[in-house]
């Protein structure tokens, strides 16, 4: 996958948690969850739904990392770019 | 291994949990002791009538659109629609005391103007308290305990208020006497006034339905009438399990909602220095009441009525049988349905002592259950419109019934005081949720399981 395409996949999943909510100008630096009503259980899900569907394993250690969509691109693109 | 993680009890927070895990890929099996889902919040027939037990409203009601609730957080961990549910929310409720009344119902500005209109003099303190409640983190798993009751009277100065606010909170989920951990308050005090009570139209079925069809449509295993004889332990581990027909199984990792105190007992030579914990002393009996007509034609709108009679509310297990001074008394029909349950009925709950119940023999069993409904029927009729003359159909529910199908140590149906609130125990792969994780009703039940089984497993594993 390109790097595109995983932001368009991670965009896809969170619109799937919270269907109410408008993506349409989440920002790329900005914690997710400061910009959308996403809360840490909505926040696992997106790292479960990673797992159920890529077979992606992100450790608790680095949930961190997937705070904003700029750093969920960077952490999984070595781990989907063969996807 | 048998499984990545097996579930003891399939009532709310098993079910729920048992979703989490099965959506997610994990091998669960759920193990349930009885012929029939729900544990404490469960459903019985007799005759052609059909009956719930626990269940009298659904506390934590929000309407569809809400956003950051329990309930709405619930619906989206489990992949539900609001719909699924089918709620109904409540008419009106009240709390009776002895010359004083509050009326609440899904609207809480409305709650807050009855607080006002009936305690002026109080209504500072009333938002200050209000105040403590927002900006407390119930959801907070490491927080020290600290008395409710020393809280609020420190700042409502007025005693009857203060009771009249505990009424409905402690009926409806505390399992210490005469006090609430400040955190359980907070925690009901939100579900019941800043939400609101529901009900759908089916009853409890109706959740325990799509809760059942979810699990087993995610891959799910539910294995009835299969009850867990032992925990074998070894190396501070759960080794394995022996049901009570003599098969082992392994797993993983262990969900208990079978109760704190209840689960430690399944442990082999189980040592209860390792668990510094007592057991649960509140139980109820329920008077449940079939009427020849709907409440409303007697003039009796209320939802909920929670009453007491004597100067002060006592929250406690009771010296005798029964304690008929405070209670609650339940409408089923009393919900904004769309059509009409098929009869009227009303619920009577008070508080009531196990220890008496069960030394009873039999028959004196059967007289005592008969001699106490005439009592609370006299007691109550002093908060709600005479209906004796309709009843044409009476069951009867006592700790020593709660006890047999739901297995809970004095069939303290709100478990132990001592809440587990990390669900830890100290075995490394036994975990506890439900009743005694300490989030209660029946949203708090099934989002104990969920946010155990991602705490637990879903992070880990």
């Amino acid at each position: 996958m390109t790097k595109e395409q995983i932001k368009a996949t991670i965009l896809e999943i969170i619109a799937q948690i919270i269907p109410d909510e408008d993506l349409s100008n989440l920002k790329g630096d900005i914690p997710i969850r400061e910009q959308v009503e996403l809360d840490s259980m909505d926040f696992l899900d997106i790292i479960m739904e990673l797992r159920k569907r890529y077979g992606i394993e992100v450790p608790e250690n680095d949930y961190m990392q997937l705070a904003t969509l700029d750093g969920s691109v960077a952490y999984l693109e070595p781990r989907m770019k063969n996807l | 291994m048998d499984y990545d993680v097996l579930i003891i009890g399939a009532g709310m927070s098993g079910l729920a949990a048992g979703i989490r895990l099965a959506y997610y890929g994990k091998r669960v099996c759920i193990v349930e002791k009885h012929y029939r889902v729900g544990g404490l919040n469960s459903f019985y027939n007799l005759g052609r009538r059909k009956f719930d037990v626990g269940l009298h409203a659904m506390t934590n009601y929000v309407p569809k659109g809400v956003k950051l609730a329990p309930l709405p957080k619930l619906l989206r961990q489990l992949k539900l629609k609001a719909e699924d549910f089918a709620l109904c929310p409540q008419q009106m409720s009240v709390i009776k005391f002895p010359n004083k009344t509050l009326r609440f119902n899904n609207d809480f500005d409305f709650f807050v103007q009855e607080v006002v209109d009936n305690f002026p003099r109080q209504a500072d303190n009333f938002q200050k308290l209000l105040k403590t409640i927002f900006e407390y983190d119930e959801l907070n798993l490491y927080t020290k305990p600290v008395s409710a009751r020393e809280v609020v009277s420190s700042i409502i100065s007025d005693s009857l208020l203060a009771d009249m606010i505990f009424c409905p909170l402690m009926f409806y989920g505390n399992a210490q006497e005469n006090d609430m951990e400040l955190g359980q308050f907070v925690i009901m005090f939100k579900s019941i006034f800043c939400e609101g009570f529901a009900r759908p139209q089916a009853g409890v079925r109706q959740i325990l339905d799509v809760l059942v069809k979810r699990y087993k449509a995610c891959g799910g295993k539910l294995r009835m009438k299969c009850a867990v004889k032992s925990l074998k332990c070894a190396n501070g581990r759960v080794e394995s399990i022996l049901l009570e027909n003599g098969e082992v199984l392994t797993a993983e990792r262990i969900l208990s909602s079978a109760g704190y105190v209840e689960t430690m007992k399944l442990l082999t030579n189980h040592n209860s220095s390792d668990f510094n914990c007592p057991a649960g002393q509140l139980s109820f009996v329920e008077f449940i009441l079939v009427l020849n007509k709907e409440p409303t034609e007697m003039g009796y709108n209320a939802t909920i009525t929670f009453y007491n009679n004597s100067d002060r509310f006592n929250y406690r297990k009771p010296d005798e049988l029964v304690d008929v001074c405070s209670g609650v008394i339940c409408c089923p029909n009393n919900f904004q349905f769309e059509s009409l349950l098929p009869e009227g009925m009303l619920r009577i709950t008070n508080l009531a002592n196990f220890d008496l119940w069960n030394k009873l023999s039999e028959e004196d069993y059967k007289a005592r259950k008969a001699a106490w409904l005439e009592t609370t029927l006299k007691e109550v009729v002093k908060f709600v419109p005479d209906f004796r003359d309709s009843i044409v159909f009476t069951d009867i529910f006592t700790p020593k019934t709660i006890h047999r199908f739901t297995s809970r140590i004095n069939g303290a149906v709100y478990g132990t005081p001592n809440k587990t609130k990390t669900g830890r125990t100290h075995l490394d792969n036994l975990f506890i949720c439900g009743t005694d994780q300490g989030f209660l009703g029946i949203v708090g039940a099934m989002l104990s399981g969920i946010s155990m089984a991602n705490l637990h497993v879903l992070q880990k594993m």
